[in-house]
């Protein structure tokens, strides 16, 4: 017997030719030298195969990204009328869901914010300080500014989500969230 | 590792030293679901590797000469890989080297014939419908027919050396 391959030494039960074999006998070869090679082309497949998976990761996210955007924002709800909110307080709401927390502050008689209740650090809720200007978290000392709901002091270093708020007819609507949401 | 098989133990203390042949095809890594038995570039069939090997027997059962063992303990399957530590240093393997009557002997095919004018190399062998051709060859005289046992044929002759004095396959009228 000749032996065309050195690598290709073991005879397959057949007696064919390695060529000739089926595709799990040469993907498990018996052979030493032919289990442990790896060519230079699998690894370029492997590692082109890789990095289209990445890149089709990466496509599929900003897809993700786009749909939700595009997905129309959620319907106005009312939070309250301007009678029940004297210049100073503050009013729970639930916007956009059930489960999402958030708190309107009447600063001015004309100026209305409402963030997210939900400290952007552990999810604690903030309490408004309207006289000092600022959400308090109890659980570790942080604040956000009243006006814009950026972190002022403590763990904390996003802003709290803000809730857009509209005057219409002496009653206050949330009309969805801005953009910097975290939602 | 090499193992001894008693020819007809309860009549003669005969022993045969099995070690493994290294088929050219082995029927041992073809039949292996784990893809643990691997054969060098020398065409030494090697032990399981134990990282693959799930200790499954099909091998022990599949080798038409009855080479492979399973050590339940390890789980593993180990058997002679001609002692691969010593054949990939230039040494000969330990069998063949501490064989006083040279019985087991390990070089070229040119010195053994050689040295053994009367002999001729053997290393085709037939199990019913299978040809194994193996690496590792029997000296048999030199103009001595060679014959195959008839393997169909021998699984339905009673053991040698094993007395079937067991009732429990006999029929009730017989016992």
């Amino acid at each position: 017997m000749r032996i065309e391959d050195p690598d290709q030494i073991t005879i397959a039960p057949d007696g064919g030719m390695p060529e000739a074999q089926p595709k799990w006998r040469q993907d498990f070869p018996i052979d030493w030298p032919k289990d442990e090679y790896r060519s230079r082309r699998d690894f370029t497949k492997l590692l082109g195969l890789t990095s289209l998976a990445f890149v089709v990761g990466q496509a599929w996210i900003v897809l993700l990204s786009l749909i939700q955007r595009a997905e129309k924002r959620p319907p106005p709800f009312e939070i309250t009328s301007l009678e029940n909110l004297p210049v100073g307080t503050a009013r729970l709401f639930y916007y956009p869901t059930q489960i999402d927390p958030c708190l309107l502050v009447r600063i001015t008689p004309n100026e209305f914010v409402a963030f997210g209740q939900k400290c952007t650090h552990l999810s604690c809720p903030v309490i408004p300080r309207v006289p000092e200007g600022k959400f308090y978290c109890p659980c570790h000392s942080g604040s956000f500014d009243l006006k814009t709901g950026f972190p002022l002091a403590g763990p904390p270093r996003r802003p709290l989500p803000r809730v857009l708020v509209e005057v219409r007819n002496g009653k206050v609507f949330a009309t969805g969230l801005a953009d910097r949401s975290v939602v | 590792m090499i193992q001894l098989d008693y020819i007809d133990r309860s009549h003669s203390p005969q022993t045969v030293p099995v070690v493994c042949m290294h088929c050219d095809s082995p029927t041992c890594a073809e039949v292996c679901p784990a893809d643990a038995i691997k054969r060098t570039e020398d065409g030494v069939v090697q032990s399981a590797r134990k990282p693959r090997c799930i200790a499954c027997n099909n091998c022990v059962l599949a080798c038409p000469f009855g080479v492979p063992k399973m050590h339940t303990e390890m789980r593993l399957m180990m058997k002679c890989d001609m002692c691969y530590d010593r054949t990939s240093v230039g040494k000969k393997p330990m069998c063949a080297s501490v064989c006083p009557s040279q019985a087991l002997y390990f070089g070229t095919r040119d010195e053994i014939e050689r040295l053994r004018p009367n002999s001729q190399p053997f290393n085709t062998f037939k199990f019913g419908r299978q040809i194994i051709s193996t690496k590792v060859n029997l000296m048999i005289p030199k103009h001595s027919a060679i014959e195959h046992v008839d393997v169909l044929e021998a699984i339905y002759q009673p053991p040698t050396g094993r007395e079937m004095e067991d009732t429990l396959f006999m029929n009730p009228g017989e016992a």
